[in-house]
């Protein structure tokens, strides 16, 4: 009997386990058990099918004969617990599932704010095809809308509801948007590129308050400042927390995530947990305790198929990544780029004049070691990123053949020289190579 | 908003149509009024009225409907693009599919229809060319005006990118320089009307012994045409398809791309993604290919053998292919299909000229779309709006470069993408197809131990590994409760 491996959830993490399961093993049986929808599809996708970019269908990155093709069995059911003892899992609708190994892929969830009239109709996060669906019908010829919640959700939230042609005020708690994760220059251009698309943004300012219209469907908010909005609509983006229902009376245990060591093993033999949902027990390389990015999601179902399948060494995922785009504003980050820059770091911060592009380069005072890349407006290449930050490259060192990095379309205005002339004016003395 | 802080009160955002789209839709709907009215007989009775009036309409009307783009901050805006009749093969879109698709039925088969239209360019193809006008003219004519006009609004559309910008210009030039002024010019000069950016096999009839013949007894200037025909197809197409990919000709030159990146814009995201579509692609285009191949080859030896060897067969088999890829093919489907199958249905399972570039494109160009290593987010933009249906996102979510014979390089994957993973680029041969960047190189393995020396709230913890190597099935060592903590 070949092993038969069996993964709860069809995000990222959970398809690119059994993906790359099949290619390590054509022996091995998979299923994978999801209730949010059929197929895959790129949860990142979500807020193009709500503006009317693609279809849902568009949204998935196979195609429908895949599953079948690499013999990875779909089950469209909901997990409702899992025997651990006699490794099976019990369905709400379908038979009880015996598996050898089991993987949980089970995803994050919108983090509750924890405030009376959260249940109402009309007030939500987004996360899923679900979420997506309950907008379209709450968002339907409405006046207006309230996004609560200064992340990368409510950016993305209040620009699809701007495309719908519906008025948003946006509340952001920080004193400019992303300020948390954003140093102040990079926060500005986002701010400013929120209220260039019309956006009512209000910064400093918190939810303190959701009013019901006494027929159960939210009518309106009122902000810690005092003031009242009237919405049909509240979004409440305050980041995602791992889902661990399908944890609830098993003897695998959780923190704020299904707890997990470098080798994605839960505590209980032959359970691992990828993706979102998990909690590592320790830091390690390159990964913090919570991850919750595609890209971290992508990595860690890769790994766990590797693990599985007898690769005996530790997560490891390498330098930080990560992308997000404003409305019109490209972001990438490379490296560690800290929202305040630490005591012993220097920055190197170019912004164009007039558009909204910049290129930040991080790096360390004694040793001028780079630390981490900042770019908005501006594309540069991951690999050679990447590679100078694992080589531990200087500041020095890069800035003369910083071309090299450069992604940005043919006929695009290249900026670098404009950064190694800013390096230039405040160190006259450093001499750079040509 | 009664007790709002009347200061955060910016202007709404704009409701659909403003009153100067509206305007504009108006004056687009008179324009194509003006059409009917010279298709019905008036043409020829106020020419110039009718052709100034539907140009300028048209022009104008574009201009103020295009330009609620503007509106907003420069970037990608496809918003509402799938909820369009009109663009997603709903009612309005099978109407404009019949309605262009009947155009060509008239135009190629029933001219004499047209009159009316064909008498409204009359006059101004007596000053452009020095006689009346036909209903090629009055095609040529229409077809100048659409690529001008949906030009207009690609410029609009796409001016946060100089590469869009740059390219549509270039498309304008050619299909009124190149494909409407200096042919008609020529004729005022007693030369052949030719179309020195179309070559053979595109321009079947360029490489044809009669054609040859022809040309090459008229003027020195036809011997020079046969001549530069010949460049372009045997010299030209390599080398430059070698330096800059098919896109030099498909998306910068071509009259037939020049209407499909324009007027077909809106259509692009209509186009088969599937894979069963790729096959059926690949044996179509290169079958036409080698229609046409054929079809030259035995006109010529049945023109060297005078006729002996094959008799009439070799122009039966010419005009056959004229007829159902000339004129079926890349008019009446090629373009009546826009808003049905996508805009690039003749370039992509018909033009044999695509077929050459791209396998030029495939095996020997300089040409490739890199994707920025692990950044793709599997979103699917650039496959939906890929006009020629390539799932550019297979190869990107594998980090992988794409080479596509059918890619024509418009460069609308790399705009559409919402993290600028991909990026049109020439360079070194070697290298091009890399290996899928997520099989492995994406991160890194370490030895347990380390990994977990180097967390940083982990400082000296054993390591959960007891040296047991896990293998699938086996089961797996529990960790000790103090592990848990």
């Amino acid at each position: 009997m070949p092993t038969h491996v069996a993964i709860v959830g069809n995000g990222v993490a959970g398809i690119t386990a059994a993906r790359f399961l099949r290619k390590a093993s054509s022996d091995v049986r998979l299923t994978v058990i999801s209730a949010e929808t059929e197929h895959f599809y790129s949860r990142t996708a979500l807020m193009y099918i709500y503006m009317g970019h693609m279809t849902y269908e568009d949204t998935k990155p196979y195609e429908d004969w895949f599953w079948e093709k690499n013999r990875i069995a779909l089950v469209y059911d909901y997990v409702e617990t899992i025997d651990v003892e006699k490794k099976t899992l019990q369905l709400r609708e379908g038979a009880p599932l015996a598996y050898d190994i089991l993987i949980l892929a089970t995803g994050s969830k919108p983090r509750s704010i924890g405030m009376e009239g959260e249940d109402l109709e009309g007030v939500q996060g987004l996360y899923g095809i679900p979420d997506l669906e309950a907008m379209e019908d709450a968002t339907d010829g409405i006046d207006r809308a309230v996004v609560a919640g200064g992340g990368l959700i409510g950016v993305e939230l209040a620009e699809m509801l701007h495309t719908r042609h519906i008025p948003v005020t946006f509340l952001v708690r920080e004193s400019n948007y992303y300020r948390n994760v954003l140093p102040p220059e990079e926060a500005t251009i986002v701010t400013e590129a929120i209220r260039g698309h019309d956006i009512d943004l209000r910064l400093s300012t918190e939810l303190d308050a959701i009013h019901g219209n006494g027929n159960g469907r939210v009518e309106g908010i009122t902000t810690n400042n005092g003031e009242r909005i009237d919405c049909q609509f509240l979004g409440i983006t305050i980041g995602v927390t791992p889902n661990l229902a399908v944890t609830e009376g098993t003897p695998i245990k959780t923190n704020r995530g299904i707890l997990v060591d470098e080798r994605f093993r839960t505590n209980v033999p032959n359970v691992y947990a990828v993706g979102d949902c998990t909690e590592f027990v320790r830091e390690g390389i390159g990964y913090r305790t919570i991850d919750q990015l595609w890209y971290t999601g992508r990595k860690e179902g890769q790994a766990v198929a590797r693990i599985i399948t007898g690769d005996t060494r530790g997560y490891a995922p390498g330098p930080f990544f990560n992308s997000a785009k404003f409305f019109n504003v490209e972001y990438q980050t490379y490296g560690t780029i800290a929202p305040d820059l630490p005591e012993d770091q220097e920055t190197l911060c170019w912004q164009h004049p007039s558009k909204p592009k910049l290129i930040r380069i991080n790096y360390e005072r004694e040793s001028e070691r780079v630390v981490g890349f900042n770019l908005m407006g501006v594309r540069y290449r991951q690999d050679v990123c990447h590679r100078w930050l694992a080589e531990e490259r200087t500041i020095r060192e890069i800035l003369p053949k910083l071309e090299e990095a450069n992604f940005d379309r043919e006929f695009d205005e290249r900026y670098e020289a404009a950064l190694r002339a800013q390096y230039r004016e405040r160190f006259p003395d450093v001499v750079l190579q040509a | 908003m009664a007790n709002a802080d009347t200061s955060f009160q910016l202007t709404a955002p704009t409701s659909q149509f403003e009153r100067q789209e509206l305007f504009g839709l108006f004056l687009a709907g008179l324009a194509t009024l003006a059409l009917l009215v010279a298709w019905v007989g008036a043409g020829g009775l106020a020419p110039w009225a009718l052709l100034l009036f539907s140009t300028a309409a048209y022009t104008v009307g574009g201009y103020l409907y295009f330009k609620r783009h503007l509106k907003r901050p420069a970037g990608i805006d496809n918003d509402g693009l799938m909820f369009s009749s009109s663009t997603m093969r709903g009612a309005f879109g099978w109407v404009l599919g019949v309605v262009f698709t009947g155009v060509y039925v008239l135009l190629y088969f029933f001219p004499s229809t047209l009159e009316g239209l064909i008498a409204m360019t009359d006059p101004l193809s007596e000053i452009m060319r020095g006689r009346g006008a036909d209903e090629w003219f009055m095609y040529g004519f229409l077809y100048t005006l659409a690529v001008l006009v949906m030009g207009i609004r690609m410029l609009i559309k796409y001016r946060h990118s100089t590469y869009q910008i740059v390219r549509t210009i270039s498309v304008m030039f050619f299909q009124l320089g190149f494909a409407f002024v200096i042919p008609a010019l020529l004729q005022i000069f007693n030369q052949p009307e030719f179309y020195f950016h179309y070559f053979w096999p595109l321009e079947h009839n360029y490489l044809f012994p009669s054609t040859v013949d022809f040309f090459t007894d008229t003027t020195r200037l036809g011997v020079f045409m046969i001549v530069w025909g010949g460049l372009m197809t045997f010299v030209a197409t390599p080398v430059l398809t070698y330096f800059y990919g098919k896109r030099w000709y498909c998306s910068w030159v071509c009259g037939c791309g020049g209407l499909a990146e324009t007027a077909g814009d809106p259509f692009r995201h209509l186009s088969d993604k599937s894979l069963k579509a790729w096959q059926v692609e690949r044996w179509m285009v290169h079958g036409v290919l080698v229609l046409v191949t054929i079809g030259t080859a035995i006109l010529w030896i049945n023109s060297a053998m005078e006729g002996g060897l094959l008799g009439g067969f070799s122009n039966a088999f010419a005009s056959a292919y004229g007829f159902y890829v000339g004129a079926i093919f890349s008019g009446v489907i090629g373009i009546g299909f826009y808003p049905i199958m996508g805009n690039r249905v003749w370039c992509r399972f018909g033009c044999p000229m695509a077929a050459i570039l791209g396998l030029l494109q495939k095996f020997y160009s300089r040409f490739r779309i890199t994707t920025n290593n692990a950044q793709c987010i599997s979103c699917g933009n650039c496959s939906t709006y890929c006009e020629m249906g390539i799932d550019v996102r297979w190869y990107a979510q594998r980090g992988q470069n794409i080479i596509r014979a059918a890619c024509v390089g418009c460069g609308v994957c790399s705009e559409v993408c919402p993290r600028g993973v991909l990026k049109l680029e020439n360079g070194p041969q070697e290298g091009r197809y890399n290996g899928p960047v997520l099989n492995d190189g994406e991160y890194a393995f370490v030895e347990p131990d380390e990994s977990w020396k180097a967390g940083r709230s982990g400082d000296g913890a054993p390591s959960s590994d007891n040296g047991q190597q896990v293998f699938m099935g086996e089961d797996i060592p529990v960790l000790s409760d103090e592990e848990w903590r």
